[in-house]
């Protein structure tokens, strides 16, 4: 829908061109990458340890990312094909409970990860520990550092959030929202810069924002307030792009657009994006790879045909389902009346 | 608003004579034809208490959007978080023990006033471990009704004293230079900390967890602007005493007018509140002149009505 703006983040052409529809976007498994030791229940599913189903072709090309200018900080993440991200056994409590237990997890440059479970599964809390908002043990590393070492400012210019349900202040107009984005590369008492304004400018132009500039938050429709929120999280420049539900209360139409959306701007800027998503199909529409959680450990992990089968979305969700290649050959997931079969 | 500033301190004078003289203050060289007494008394009474009134009003305002800003809660404001209590409590036992304490009870006040804050702060903070905003503002009503209850206790046992300590509580702008020196400091200090954090508190708007993913330490952002706007909070009721409801009404007009930037909202507050407290001061000494009410009659009268007008238009052009 927008066309690359000058002035706006740079990007690289050249991932753009290996940036076949997602449906042919995964290719061959990675041999080399992590198996998930503590894989519990999933035996049937021998092929899909590998959380990090390999992708990375889909990326070649793509390590500079849409981080432009300042990814320099960043320290050259990715710079060997390694994860952006990676997690070796890591865990989280919440109060008494163990929301995610020892999950392993390693995602490609330029690779769509979603994170699928049922409630309570752990997939927020997954997102948050790996944007450094909970505290966890074992090792999360940030595009070949750990975690823990980088500073709250530096993570936040290498991985960029987007709540489930984010708070927009009804009297923020769009822009300043926007802006906020921007804040990683403002001295604390400081003010924006030229720049900063001309890179949010040009997000808002690639998301069709321009127009809603001045508007306030509050007046907003639930579509454009998706929009608004991921101008937030672009003009924030970093390579990783972490989205809670980002279709959560949107009708069909517009969460196919913000889904086709993100996309577009993955292969255009080479971003590594990985989703919370409740609705299987879709997850497996765009996702490159899918990680099944349940009961905060890893259940599977794989391509999307690996993952979404009846066994397993049966046994993990609960549901009687029914899976069919869809048109592009991807799984679509259908609910089958008369509940979950014994 | 800074016409409002202007008329309000021009307001004060029963007349262009004064005005005049006004002008002759600052610089500007005009025969205002007033009697050497008649400028003694402009100079020594009523133009510190302008200022004063625009300090405190300032103060007050700026402190209100501060807190709201921290708290992420329109309704925050100075009252509602223990200082006017804590300050309420120590500048009532100072009265009690000192009889002549002058300079006492705007000290006492201030320590109080911080103390009331801090308590309220530090309850909120063990209470809801992540230091959710309701958790600090209910530990504000918290403190504040204990802190009002041991006052309460303690005036009962000095009655003779219950005027002096109503005149305080009801707010009073007539302390001359003496007061305007002794706020000063203290208003420069925390005006200047919150206006630089005008762009902080719009990140923290966007709650603390999407604060921290942008890379603020939300925590302690939130500390240092509680931190000053307490001082604000502080400074303004150990010289006046308690004046309501300038600290929720007029952010929130600044709010409506400008928007919803911090950036705009706290040096519109600040310009906005001592308009208001001079115009209210003015009201206060004229209306059933030659006797004065309580400045915190005024702007409580005029703020409460006020205050639901501005819920009711939110409430209409926000469904």
């Amino acid at each position: 829908m927008t066309r690359p703006t000058p002035g706006g983040p740079p990007r690289t052409p050249s991932s753009a061109t290996s940036g076949a529809p997602a449906g042919s976007a995964s290719h061959e498994t990675s041999p080399k990458s992590a198996a998930s030791t503590h894989e519990p229940t999933a035996g049937t599913q021998a092929g899909t340890h590998e959380t990090a189903a390999g992708t990375h072709e889909t990326a070649a090309g793509a390590d500079e990312t849409g981080a432009g200018g300042q990814s320099s900080t960043a320290g050259g993440q990715n710079g060997a094909q390694g994860p952006v991200i990676g997690a070796v056994a890591f865990s989280v409590r919440l109060g008494e409970r163990r929301v995610l237990d020892r999950v392993d997890l390693s995602v490609r440059p330029g690779e769509w990860l979603a994170v699928l479970g049922p409630n309570g599964a752990g997939k927020s809390t997954l997102l948050k520990a790996v944007m450094g908002l909970l505290a966890h043990d074992g090792e999360i590393t940030l595009g070949g550092r750990p975690a823990r070492e980088l500073r709250p400012r530096d993570r936040a210019r290498l991985v960029a959030y987007a709540p489930q349900t984010p708070a927009l202040p009804p009297d923020m107009t769009v822009f300043d929202y926007a802006l906020l984005g921007r804040t990683p590369y403002i001295p604390y008492l400081g003010r924006e810069s030229h720049h900063d304004r001309e890179v949010t400018a040009s997000v808002l132009d690639r998301l069709d924002l321009s127009g809603l500039a001045t508007r306030r938050a509050g007046e907003l429709s639930g579509g454009e307030r998706q929009r608004a929120v991921l101008a937030r999280a672009l003009a924030q420049q970093a390579p990783v792009l972490l989205l809670d539900e980002p279709t959560t209360a949107l009708d069909l139409g517009h969460q196919q657009q913000v889904l086709e959306l993100v996309d577009r701007l993955r292969l255009a800027d080479g971003l590594t994006v990985v989703t919370t998503l409740h609705d299987l199909t879709l997850a497996g529409q765009y996702a490159d790879t899918l990680l099944l959680l349940a009961d905060g450990r890893v259940a599977a992990a794989g391509r999307p045909a690996e993952v979404l089968t009846e066994d397993l979305v049966g046994r993990h969700f609960g549901a009687g389902v029914q899976v069919q290649p869809g048109p592009d050959g991807r799984p679509v997931v259908h609910l089958v009346r008369g509940g979950p079969r014994r | 608003m800074i016409v409002g500033l202007l008329g309000g301190a021009a307001d004060i004078s029963p007349g262009q004579v004064v005005l005049q003289a006004l002008d002759w203050l600052p610089l500007v060289d005009v025969h205002s034809g007033l009697a050497p007494v008649e400028q003694g008394l402009l100079y020594e009474i009523r133009l510190p208490r302008v200022l004063l009134a625009a300090v405190v009003g300032g103060l007050l305002a700026i402190a209100g959007a501060g807190y709201q800003g921290v708290f992420r809660n329109p309704l925050a404001d100075p009252y509602l978080l223990g200082a006017a209590a804590g300050a309420g409590l120590t500048a009532t036992v100072v009265i009690v023990l000192v009889p002549a304490g002058v300079v006492a009870v705007p000290v006492a006040a201030f320590a109080g006033a911080f103390g009331g804050v801090l308590l309220a702060y530090a309850l909120g903070n063990t209470a809801g471990r992540s230091g959710g905003t309701a958790t600090l503002v209910l530990a504000g009503v918290a403190v504040t009704s204990f802190l009002t209850a041991i006052q309460t206790f303690i005036q009962q046992f000095k009655v003779e004293e219950l005027q002096r300590i109503y005149s305080w509580i009801m707010g009073d702008v007539g302390g001359g230079w003496e007061q305007v020196r002794l706020v000063l400091p203290y208003a420069a200090v925390s005006s200047v900390l919150l206006l630089l954090h005008g762009r902080m508190l719009d990140v923290l708007s966007v709650g603390d967890e999407e604060a921290t993913s942008l890379g603020v330490r939300a925590g302690r952002v939130r500390l240092v602007v509680l931190l000053a706007a307490s001082l604000a909070t502080a400074a303004a009721v150990a010289v006046s005493g308690l004046i309501g409801f300038i600290g929720i009404v007029i952010p929130h007009v600044a709010r409506r007018l400008a928007g919803g930037s911090y950036r705009i909202v706290l040096p519109l507050s600040l310009l906005g509140g001592a308009a208001f407290l001079v115009l209210a001061d003015v009201v206060a000494r004229t209306v059933i002149a030659p006797a004065e009410l309580p400045i915190g009659v005024v702007t409580m009268f005029v703020g409460a009505p006020f205050f639901v007008g501005v819920l009711r238009l939110t409430r209409r052009s926000a469904p």
